[in-house]
């Protein structure tokens, strides 16, 4: 169906009957091919795999018999391509083009290509369904559920499982207070990373004076290693759009706008498509289903600022301006874009809304602890097993993320410390691996919950490197209007780069400290506020590095550049000449089949020696 | 009617009755109650108060919209017995509102922040005084060379009182800078040659020059990007 | 370069230039709001944000030059300057700097003299970084002029660059 021909739908009955005509439509015994076609996926040849899919099938004429179906991301994107034929839910990994005849024969055949099924590393046995595959085991997927299985290119695709009754519902059964009512019972807290109620977000923006509202989705994701946000927006975008309307519904909101990096294409163009299908079909626009309610929603391309995430930052530069962030003594559900009353929430919160409206606020009040109801997806990346999108109930151990569902640290190595809340958040050592996902406890022990990035560390990761990373990320980010972020975190790289060099002081940190209280305290907006945040848990949890590198001039995890020596040992050395010949530095010599010597002298510390060599020869200490 | 006795100065207190409809604002400022209309800020409502507060502020020029930037202005509220540090050239003076402008706490967080304005501007006059003031005697960090605190006033006051905006805020983080467009350092026509920015920068970095038009601080240029831009 | 250009020449760039400044700004009916979108789209025309369109944007929409030059230098995503044929984007956020997202830039910069920001004399790319490109389980990752190409390591790295000429 093109989006020219449809029929607007002038009431819910209308979207009822256009539901269950897709339904019937559908053969439930159709062979389909489920190619993900997420940007993890894109990025390892996903798509030389659908154009192969797509040659083979009409190279044997077999396009009526099998559909192609171009999913969004399923998180395990590091597997990638995925591929997974229906009806059997056969789950293929790693496919590659040469791969596809294969498939497709297989298929025909009601067979199975063996080895491209995921093999589970603890057992050795060769997984047939997505779904028994341990990095998905664990996980509960509420939010993230339809997002591997639908085309989101299709509104179809997202009406047949259900798609837009909850605004349906929300139009015709509830009252706007119903609505609020359910979303604040339902005890839904912002994605964004805050953790604010989202239901008491929206009543105060209903109450807040004024004709013209604003309700903007926030899909500026800059934290790095966060990229769950973009996974929602390019996967299930009408789901976010869903959400969006009743939220403005139940706000009084006629006008939305969804703020997204525009480092994140293939997000854009799927948005953009949702809402033109969404409008074509009247779920969007004027008289939204009959309802008499009207809303639109535009698209704004951010220019590539971490800031750009913070909410008056980002209203700022949706008015066209710098993105400055301006005092919040007035909040923005009373004065934000243009002054006006702007309710802002982050695309996995709006995500969350059709969930809670259709199932209500009792049954999502269950998932979850006290305080933190519902799930969360997380991106887990770095030093671990399986790295990808999970989403888990609210108050599941960290160390059940990190070692049921990410099957552990990579190369059998130590487990270090997690990072939780991107540079706003901090370090969580393994000793407080048991605290369970909740906004509160994650801020108690100095870390957050963040938008959802959460990097493993190992034992060669050194944490004094990795909160200077996290500075020097934010002094390119700060946006350098107040001093005390500004300057303070220009200073904070100072002083870090003293220590790991080899040029610390033990008063250092105490300086530290006291530069984070300034940030804390002083600052005007939440990213100097909590600036410090990475490098305050650093030095909590891990002060032995600081005083290794400090007082012994040693970094343990042998990562800073300046304190640590490569040598060969000779004993393991084969002398075969790989670090002689791509050491740029001309520092290693050495004949064949002799052990190789490093000039020291000469050495610039880039350690590709250490990375080319094949025999463990190379030491770095 | 309700009679209130408010102090004017730090010297004098004056019996005011307060009509029925009265939307004036009262305040306790380091104890004294004082009176104020709606919708100024906590800075203004102590502005020209001799002996009222004691309340550095660099960004601060009643010629412009308060800005927030230098962060020098920092006092304590409290406020439904929650106690927080608020900028109070931008933080609205409220009815009953409990205010502390030289607390240990609030003297400690300026101090902060003068060690980094000291050290990024350590010949700056005005930041040397604040300095002693609060108790620095060196900054611990590297001595930096600039005279712009980026404090905007210079921005500010050519884009709202003069209209012309030839001046601008550019770059962003420790890379910020007061600039024209595309970093030129002689102004353009942009410019009318009114000197308000050199009248309002507090720390004379820009000073007037021959043709009566203001001579930039030097820029310094962020990312190779920008270097075709000079030429 | 530009000075030894005939003249004419030159004018005839720089007209067809404006024309096509003045197609996108016809796109965007006036709004000043869209300022970020705008510039955003000159750069996808112009692989940069000429100076001349700056000027242009400033006069079509009424907004001070100074303003849209501030944005233009505030957001990242912004050069002022001509890139290379083909853009390298290496992404530089934690999981992939945990990953050894460094390494790449370090070797960039040995084989092709090529530093963030910088171009090669030959013109042949332009390096930037990049704080997170949002394929965190494929790190270190790399896009080339907008194909990503995930799990880099070095000797990957000089294959992928060959096809790039
Ligand atoms: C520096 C900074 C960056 C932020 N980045 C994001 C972001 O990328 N995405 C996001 O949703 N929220 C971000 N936030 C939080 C937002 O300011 C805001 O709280 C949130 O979008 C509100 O939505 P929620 O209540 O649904 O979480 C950021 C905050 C700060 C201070
Ligand atoms: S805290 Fe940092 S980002 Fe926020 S306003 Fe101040 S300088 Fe800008
Ligand atoms: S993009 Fe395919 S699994 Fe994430
Ligand atoms: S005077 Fe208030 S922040 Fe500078």
């Amino acid at each position: 169906m093109s989006i020219e021909q449809v029929d607007r739908l002038v009431d819910v009955a209308a979207l009822e009957r256009l539901r269950q005509s897709i339904i019937e439509k559908r053969n439930p015994f159709q062979l389909r091919l489920r190619i993900c076609n997420g940007t993890g996926c894109l990025a390892s040849g996903a798509d030389e795999v659908t154009a192969a899919f797509e040659a083979e099938l009409t190279r044997r004429g077999l396009s009526a018999e099998i559909n192609l179906v171009k999913s969004g991301c399923h998180g395990f994107c590091e597997k990638g391509p995925l591929v997974v034929v229906e009806p059997q839910e056969t789950f293929y990994q790693r496919v590659k083009p040469e791969h596809v005849p294969a498939i497709v024969a297989a298929t025909l055949d009601g067979k199975i290509v063996e080895e491209l099924l995921y093999v589970d590393p603890a057992t050795g046995e060769r997984i047939l369904h997505e779904q028994e595959v341990p990095f998905y085991r664990g996980q509960t997927r509420l939010v993230f559920g339809s997002n591997g299985t639908i085309d989101p290119t299709q509104i179809e695709d997202y009406i047949a499982i259900g798609g837009y009754s909850a605004l349906a519902k929300a139009l015709t059964q509830m009252s706007t207070a119903e609505i609020i009512d359910e979303v604040k019972r339902s005890g839904l807290r912002g994605r964004g990373g805050g953790g604010f109620p989202t239901g008491v977000k929206w009543e105060s923006c209903r109450r807040a004076d004024g004709d013209i509202k604003y309700v903007v989705c926030n899909a500026d994701e800059g934290d790095p290693g966060a990229y769950m946000d973009r996974s929602l927006l390019e996967g299930t975008p009408h789901a976010v759009l869903e959400g969006m309307i009743i939220g403005a519904h139940a706000i009084g909101a006629h006008e939305g706008y969804i703020y997204v990096r525009n480092e994140y294409p293939l997000a854009v163009s799927n948005a953009r498509r949702a809402i033109e299908q969404a409008m074509a079909y009247g779920l969007l626009g004027k008289d939204i289903l009959g309802s008499g309610f009207d809303f639109k929603v535009s698209i704004n391309r951010g220019g590539g600022a971490f800031v750009c995430g913070e909410s008056s930052a980002l209203m700022a530069s949706l008015e066209g301006q710098v993105g400055e962030p301006r005092a919040k003594y007035v909040h923005t559900v009373e004065k934000g874009l243009w002054d006006r009353p702007t309710c802002l929430n982050n695309v996995e919160t709006w995500a969350n809304v059709p969930l809670i409206i259709n199932r209500g606020a009792d049954w999502y009040n269950q998932i979850g602890t006290e305080k933190s109801k519902g799930t969360k997806i997380f991106s887990l990346v770095g030093k671990v097993n399986n790295t990808g999108l999970v989403e888990v109930p609210m108050g599941i151990p960290l160390r059940d993320i990190i070692f049921d569902i990410g099957g552990g640290i990579l190369d059998g190595k130590k487990f270090k410390a997690v990072q939780t809340g991107g540079p706003s958040g901090g370090f969580i050592p393994e000793s407080l691996l048991h605290l369970p996902v909740d906004f509160d406890r994650l801020t108690e022990a100095g870390s957050m919950m963040g938008s959802g990035a959460m990097i493993v560390m190992d034992e060669g990761t050194c944490m004094v490197n990795m909160a200077k990373f996290f500075i020097d990320f934010l002094e390119e980010e700060s946006c350098g209007k107040c001093v005390p972020c500004r300057e303070g975190i220009d200073r904070m790289g100072e002083v870090l780069e003293r220590i790991t060099t080899g040029k610390g002081r033990m008063e250092d940190l105490e300086l530290l400290e006291a530069l984070a209280d300034t940030l804390r305290l002083g600052s005007l907006c939440a990213l100097g506020s909590t600036a410090a945040n990475p490098v305050l848990t650093s030095l909590r949890y891990f002060r032995d590095e600081y005083i290794a590198h400090v007082v012994d001039k040693k970094c343990p995890a042998g990562e800073c550049q300046a304190l640590i020596q490569y040598s060969i040992i000779s004993e393991k050395c084969t002398g075969c000449m790989v670090c002689v010949r791509e050491c740029p530095s001309h520092a290693v010599t050495g004949k064949r089949r002799e052990p190789a010597v490093i000039d020291l002298a000469v050495c610039s510390k880039c350690g590709v020696c250490y990375d080319v060599c094949r025999f463990d020869a190379v030491k770095r200490a | 009617m309700k009679s209130v006795t408010v102090w004017v100065d730090g010297n004098t207190s004056v019996e005011v009755i307060e009509p029925k409809d009265s939307r004036a604002v009262h305040l306790t400022v380091d104890g004294k109650l004082i009176r104020t209309t709606p919708g100024k800020s906590l800075l203004e409502a102590v502005w020209n108060r001799p002996g009222i507060g004691n309340i550095p502020a660099l960004c601060y020029h009643p010629i412009v919209q308060s800005y927030g930037a230098c962060r020098l202005c920092t006092v304590e509220v409290e406020e439904q017995g929650r106690t927080r540090f608020v900028a109070s050239c931008l933080y609205p003076a409220k009815e009953g509102l409990v205010v502390r402008t030289d607390t240990d706490r609030v003297r400690q967080l300026r101090k902060g922040v003068l060690e980094l304005l000291l050290a990024r501007c350590p010949e700056v006059k005005v930041i040397q005084d604040l300095a002693i003031e609060y108790g620095i005697e060196k900054p611990r960090f590297a001595l930096g060379v600039q005279d712009c605190i980026l404090c905007g006033l210079c921005v500010r006051t050519c884009r709202e009182n003069i209209g012309r905006s030839a001046i601008s805020l550019v770059n962003r983080g420790i890379f910020r800078e007061v600039a024209a467009p595309f970093y030129a350092y002689e102004l353009g026509d942009g410019c009318v040659g009114c000197g308000d920015c050199v009248y309002v920068c507090p720390t004379g970095a820009l000073k007037l020059g021959p043709d009566g038009k203001p001579v930039l601080p030097k820029v310094h240029i962020p990312r190779p990007a920008a270097e075709g831009l000079l030429r | 370069m530009a000075a030894e250009m005939d003249s004419e020449k030159v004018q005839g760039i720089l007209e067809r230039h404006s024309e096509r400044v003045n197609a996108i700004i016809d796109g965007y009916e006036g709004r000043k709001d869209l300022m970020i979108s705008l510039l955003q789209d000159v750069q996808a025309e112009f692989n940069y944000v000429p100076r001349d369109a700056m000027v242009q944007i400033s006069q079509r929409l009424d907004v001070p030059l100074s303003q849209v030059f501030s944005i233009a230098t505030f957001f990242k995503a912004f050069n002022l300057t001509p890139r290379g044929r083909h853009l390298i984007t290496v992404c530089d956020g934690t999981a992939c700097h945990v990953r050894g997202g460094l390494r790449l830039i370090d070797k960039l910069d040995r084989d092709l003299g090529l530093t963030p920001g910088g171009t090669t004399e030959d013109g042949r790319f332009t390096l930037e970084t990049v704080r997170c490109l949002g394929a965190c389980a494929l790190g270190p990752l790399m896009v080339i002029d907008g194909k990503y190409h995930g799990q880099m390591s070095s000797n990957k790295l000089d294959r992928t660059l060959r096809s790039y000429t």
